[in-house]
Formats: structure tokens, sequence, C-alpha cells
């Protein structure tokens, strides 16, 4: 113990602490503070037993009211599905049309949707749904099996080329590699070019108008116009999933790349596929 | 006139250096004794308005037809809305709150300039609440000398009795104070039935009990302990006093030497002042202070003490004033006369003219005062404001729109070649009507436009239904033909015109093409 030292002036000893020749006064703490103080030990304990806090060997004490931060978040989520509920039950009992007529059903579904998207659809059809080459964009009115809302509705819930659902869409094209001549396919080639292009070889499309009428026409059409019925895409216009010169249009005709599109009602249960049809149909390009 | 005329009071102020204690010290108990005069008459008109303003103004109605509520001030947090009589004002026009916020502190620096803490002696709701139960106090307990007397009479049933009473009646008020807040926030008449029915939020019933706890504590409880320990007010409005703003003073240039006996004094030879210590002064002062022992923290200036000791001197015979509204230079000239200068002790004789008057040469505070480059730079700074804010508040829109162009994909190719942008625009329609707004494009020539959820509309014009005082959201596409494009992103605009009242809104937008390589 070091000597008691009074201060002169105040009469109050001090605690011995000095601070550039400043002491401190050894005061008797406000009563508030004290009582204050002792109020927030007793509320400690009482918190401890009121809440999980004590270490046991394998877990903690539960604490009296049976808190538990999981558990908060499990009421939480059942409370948003229950907000939910309503919604969820009106777009499970309409089809996709009847939702999209009523307002606040499209909003909701739209929000859905555009969520479930950014979940499960964004690694092949990217973030914007703008696609990339051999991986539709979402957003244009190019449709190979259909812009309406139950034709897209169709397709994710069954897939397209899908093996694991019988009524996935289903076509193949040809590889003309093996039926076509090299200048068969470099004419006609040069004839699909020219119908929303300028072709290398002014020639070689005029022949290649005749090689497609015989081998193309049948399911693109004379016009060249594509058909839904079979998913065989619209050449004349300005949209191409493979790439659009005379090389990228030859090597499609030799051997075709056929894309591959899962079937997600079962995976993702059939409200959840009917706001991604609502969502998809809405980004603009939706018949 | 007979010194017996005047009553000496026992009062101690308990700040007074010789009682000086730690903070940590029991409260020393204020009995503060009724004052009558010109300021207290003040005082009870600013308690009857500003209370009458709080409890009052929530039951105001105003018609906004059926769109709106129709109470007159209401915050409604739940829908994001403040009204004020005829403004409405949006979160986004916030502003104008923080610009009246910004007024009422700049008010604060001027009035404080002039007059000193009037804030806190007269509008202070800590000073006029405490007024209100100094009030229930006097008419149940009685005046100072009856309630230090029941306060150091032994626990009686009567003693008992008046102090439930009191309590009671205190928390009655407390409970009104809390009531009336939560009003602001909810219709009033609405809540009212809701609060007694059982039916109201929980946050409503929370509210007022917390409210009801801090008015019964702060204004019966602890009262000028407020003041002097848990407000900062007192400090920053001490730092806007100069030698020019009035403040409640002890004139001890007239006062001093002060006595009680100053006819035997004076009698005898003896230098008297005015002062014949009587303490009315520091009887009736709510904070429990002696004015005399110069400006201190404590001191609020309600002036009461100025009605004590006014009536006091015209008892005695004197000028009113002993304790008065003074300027620090008055204060200092005036006892540099009764000091020729700090040559001597205060002699009350230099300050008379050989008749007993008060000389010629005594200062008094001037009107013109009121007016010197830091009052009047305030009161220019909170002019401008209020008119920028008037400005804004007649010329603001009550129809906008704003635009968010699409970032991902930024423009889509269709089919024939075209290229289509992909926006989110929003309409605002902030009054509480109806209405009906066309939304068009302009300088983008030969775009088609198309609005999700509006089925026929023309390719550059849409109608759109706007619900009232509300947000609407929009989808629009529009597509430009390939020969219609130029060679970088294009700038137009998209406009919003309501027909009927003409207002117009635009917002400008970016058309963005594929890159020529």
């Amino acid at each position: 113990m070091t000597k008691r030292e009074i201060d002169q002036i105040s009469g109050v000893e001090t605690t011995g602490h000095e601070w550039d020749g400043i002491k401190e006064l050894n005061n008797p703490m406000p009563r508030w503070w004290v009582l204050c103080f002792y109020v927030t030990i007793v509320w400690a304990l009482g918190y401890t037993i009121a809440y999980p806090a004590w270490p046991m060997i394998s877990s903690a004490t539960t604490g009296l009211l049976g808190f538990s931060s999981r558990g908060e978040l499990k009421n939480a989520m059942a409370e948003a599905d229950a907000a939910k509920q309503g919604f969820a039950d009106a777009i499970a009992a309409k089809s996709v049309t009847e939702i999209i007529a009523d307002d606040k059903l499209r909003e909701f579904a739209t929000a859905a949707g555009a969520a479930a998207f950014k979940v499960n659809c964004i690694q092949c059809h990217g973030s914007g749904a703008e696609g990339s080459p051999g991986f539709p964009n979402l957003n244009d009115d190019d449709w190979l099996w259909g812009g309406s809302a139950d034709a897209i509705h169709q397709t994710i819930a069954h897939g397209i080329r899908y093996a694991g659902d019988a009524d996935t869409r289903v076509s193949e094209m040809p590889a003309f590699g093996e039926i076509l001549e090299k200048e068969q396919i470099r004419d006609v080639a040069a004839y699909v070019h020219s119908l929303t292009g300028t072709p290398s070889d002014a020639a070689a499309a005029t022949a290649g108008k005749q090689v497609f009428a015989d081998n193309c026409a049948v399911c693109h059409g004379d016009d060249a116009k594509g058909n839904r019925e079979v998913g065989a895409p619209n050449l004349a216009d300005a949209i191409w999933l493979y790439g659009s010169s005379e090389a990228d249009i030859a090597r499609q005709v030799r051997t075709p790349r056929h894309g591959v599109m899962p079937a997600w009602s079962a995976r993702l249960g059939e409200t959840t596929v009917k706001e991604l049809a609502v969502y998809v149909h809405s980004l603009g390009g939706g018949e | 006139m007979e010194r017996a005329d005047v009553e000496r009071l026992e009062a101690e102020p308990v700040n007074s250096a010789k009682s000086r204690q730690p903070l940590y010290a029991p409260r020393k108990k204020i009995f503060p004794k009724r004052a009558s005069g010109s300021f207290r008459r003040f005082k009870w008109l600013v308690m009857a308005v500003t209370l009458g303003i709080y409890y009052l103004t929530p039951w105001l109605r105003w018609d906004r037809g059926p769109y709106a509520p129709d109470q007159a001030v209401l915050l409604d947090m739940a829908n994001r809305r403040f009204y004020f009589f005829p403004i409405e004002i949006w979160p986004q026009e916030f502003f104008f709150v923080a610009g009246m916020l910004v007024m009422a502190g700049i008010g604060l620096f001027l009035i404080t300039s002039t007059v000193g803490r009037a804030w806190c002696g007269y509008t202070c709701p800590q000073t006029v609440w405490v007024d209100l139960f100094l009030v229930v106090e006097r008419a149940i307990e009685g005046d100072r000398n009856a309630r230090i007397k029941l306060d150091s009479a032994p626990w009686s049933f009567a003693k008992l009795w008046k102090r439930v009473t009191k309590h009671l009646i205190w928390l009655l008020i407390a409970v009104a104070t809390g009531g009336a807040w939560i009003f602001y926030f909810a219709d009033a008449p609405t809540l009212l039935k809701e609060l007694f029915t059982l039916q109201a939020a929980p946050i409503a019933y929370i509210t007022v009990a917390i409210l009801t706890a801090t008015t019964y504590t702060f204004g019966g409880l602890m009262r000028e302990q407020v003041c002097t320990y848990m407000c900062p007010w007192p400090r920053i409005q001490a730092a806007m006093l100069d030698e020019n703003s009035l403040t409640v003073t002890y004139n001890d240039w007239r006062g001093e030497p002060r006595s009680r006996h100053a006819k035997k004094a004076a009698a005898a030879g003896e230098t008297v002042g005015d002062c014949v210590d009587c303490n009315a002064c520091v009887a009736v002062c709510p904070m429990g202070i002696d004015i005399r022992d110069g400006q201190q923290l404590e001191c609020i200036t309600c002036a009461l003490c100025i009605d004590a000791c006014d009536s006091v001197m015209d008892k005695i015979g004197k000028e009113r004033g002993l304790i008065s509204y003074a300027t620090l230079n008055d204060y200092q000239s005036n006892m540099a006369l009764a000091t020729d200068n700090g040559t001597h002790a205060i002699d009350p004789a230099k300050v008379r003219t050989p008749a007993g008057k008060l000389s010629d040469r005594v200062a008094h505070f001037h009107i013109r005062k009121l007016f010197r480059p830091r009052t009047l730079a305030y009161f220019g700074v909170w002019s401008l404001i209020g008119i920028g804010l008037l400005y804004a508040l007649f010329s603001r829109d009550r129809l906008e729109l704003s635009v968010l162009h699409d970032r991902n994909p930024q423009f889509v190719t269709l089919s024939d070649g075209s290229i289509r942008n992909g926006y989110t625009v929003k309409l605002l329609n902030m009054i509480p009507e109806p209405r009906t707004v066309v939304l068009r494009l302009e300088g983008l020539k030969g775009a088609t436009m198309t609005v999700t959820g509006i089925d026929e509309h023309a390719p550059e014009s849409a109608e759109v239904e706007l619900e009232p005082d509300r947000l609407k959201t929009l989808k629009v596409f529009v597509a430009l033909p390939r020969n219609a494009l130029a060679t970088e992103a294009m700038s137009f605009r998209f406009v919003i015109e309501d027909r009927g009242s003409s207002e117009t809104a635009h917002s400008d937008a970016k058309f963005q093409i594929p890159g020529r390589r």
C-alpha cells in the first residue's frame, strides 16, 4: 500500500494517479451511477438465464426463453412464406395467360420469376437473359418454339431435347455434310446468307436456292421463315444463334449443333415455372 | 415608506458558493414562490398559447378530398407523407423540413443574441411543463411557505392525501402530454377511440408510456436539474450572447451595498443601495438561485425575479428595475458611473441626482441596439432561407418523371434488324387526385414505343392512368429501325403531360445502339 495522500485544496484523498502534474481525486462515484452499475450486473445475470449463454461440455444452456437465431430465421421465413401464400395459391390455380392478365399477379410473378431466373437460368442465358452464341437471347422477338406465354411455359416445364422428360420438345436437323456435296453446301450457305445480307458470290446464292428448296424448305419453309412446330429457326431474320457469316451457316448445315435445355417443372415446381414463364414473357419479346 | 412593509424571506440560493456541493450530493429542494407582475402575465400567455398549440393541433381538420387524410397536421409514417395544412411533403422533399430546422436554429441565434435565453425562460417545453406542474402543486399544497411546512411535517393523512392528489394530477397531465404526441402520427379521432378500446397499435401505447414517464419525471421530479445537468442548450446559448444582448441582470450599481435596515443605516451615515435584501428574487426563482450573485449557468432568464423585485421597489417607493433586462454594455457603463471607473466601492449616490432621482447619465436599453451587424446578419440568413423555401414551395412540381435505362442488356436486336432499348419509367402523381397523363417520346424520329400493361396506344405516345398520390412504375420498350440509327448513342427525352392542368415533366434518356466496328 502506498501512502495515503490528501489533496490540500479539497481535502479529498487522491488516487495516486498523476498526469502532467494533475492528480486525480478519489471522490466517490455518484450514487445514480453506482445504482445503474448494480442494475446492469443484475440484468446481465438475468440475461444469461433467459438467453443461451453458459457453455457446457458439448453445448450451452438454451435459456428459459428458448431463443435461437436459427429459430428466428425459421420463423421469419415461415412468416414470409405465409405472406406470399395468397399469391402462390392464385398462381397455382391460374394459367400463365390468366396470370399475365391480372396486374397484381403479374407484378408478383414477374418479381418472383426474376429471382428464380437469377438462380437457375443465368448460367446459360446470361444475367440479363441476353443469351450468347448457342444460347438464345430471351429479350428479342425471335422464338424457336414460340413466344406466347403458354409456349414459353411449355418449353420451361419440359425442356428441349431433354431425355428425362417424355413431353420434351424434340427436333433434329440432319447433318447435311453426309448428304450434300461440298459445293451444294457452299451454295446453300450463300443463299441463306443472301436472305438478310450480301452474299460473297451471287451465282452461288442463286444456285443455292434450288438446293434449299429441295432439302431445307420442308422444315424451314419455302420462304425460310422457319417452323415453330419443329423448332426450325427463321433464317430470314437478323438473329442468328450460331453466327451469321457464310462459314457459320455452312458449318451448321454440315454438322448441326443442337442445344439442350432441361425440364424444370420437376425441379422447381409448377408455381415457379409459371413465374419464370411470366418473367421471360415480360422481357419484351413475349407474344 | 416603512421598511417593515417588506417581509424578509428565508431563502438561500441552491448554488451559492458557501453551500456549493459535489455533483452527487442530494438535490436541495426548491419551493418557488408565486410571482406576479407583467413578466408572469406574459408567461401565462405563452403557456396558454404553446400548450394550446401542442394539444389542439392534431384535432384541426383540413379537407383534401377523398384520396387523402383530412387531418391538418399529420406525419403519416406508414405512407411516408407529411401533411401540413395545404402542403403535402413527400420523402424526397424532406429538405423543406430540414430548411425549417435550419431556420429554427438561426432564429434561435437571432433571439438569443437580442434577448438572451428567452427560449429557456419562456417557451422551452421543460419550462412550460414545470410551470404547469407548479400550478398544480400550488393549488394543492399552497404557496412556498405552506409547501416548506408540509415538506418538513411528519407523515399524516392530510399530507399523504395532498401528495397523492398532486402526483395523480401530474400523472394525468403527463398521460395527456404523451397522448397528444401520438395524435400527430395518425388520424386523431380514430386513434383516440382505438386507444380507449385497446385496439391501438402497441407502439402507440409504448410511446404514450415513455412520454408519460419523461413528462412526469422531468416536469414533476427533476425540474431545474434537467436544465442544469442534462441540457446542452444553456451552454450553446450562452456562447451566442454578447455584450449587447439583453439578459436578466441585478443592477448592483444601484442596489449595493444592500441593507436590511436601510433607513437606520442611512441615518447612521452609511452608504446604502436600493436592495433591501428581502430575498424575494431568490424565493420566486424556479431554479433556486440568487440573481444577485451575477450571471450564472443556472439562470434561465424567466424574469420572475424582475416581477418580484419590482413589486418590492413599488412598496418602498424606489424606481423599478433594480433587477432588469439589461445589456452587459449598459451594466458596465452604469457600474463605471457608480464606482468612478472602478476607483472605489459602489456608491449608489453617484447614479442619482441630488434630488434622489436616477441620473440622466444612467444608460438604459434602447431599441436601436437590436439592430447590430450580428443580429442583422442572422436575420438576413434566416430570411434568405425562408424566401428560398417559399420559392421552392410555390414552384415545386406535383408531376414528376424519372427514367432508368436497362443495364443488361443495353440493347436488343430484333428479328427485323431494328434495335430495341428497355427503360423503367417512374411517374409520380403528387396530388391526392387521380389523373391521366400522356407519355411520349421527343427527339427520336421513327421510334416505336411499347408500354407494358397498356394494350392499345399510339406508336409514339400512350395515355397512362395515375392513382392519386402514388408512384407508378412502367416498363417501356423503345424500338428504332435499322435505317434510323445514328452511329452512336442517341439522346432523346421522355415527356409526360397532364392535359387537364397542362403540367409537364420530362426526363432525358439515351438510346444505346450496337457498336460499329
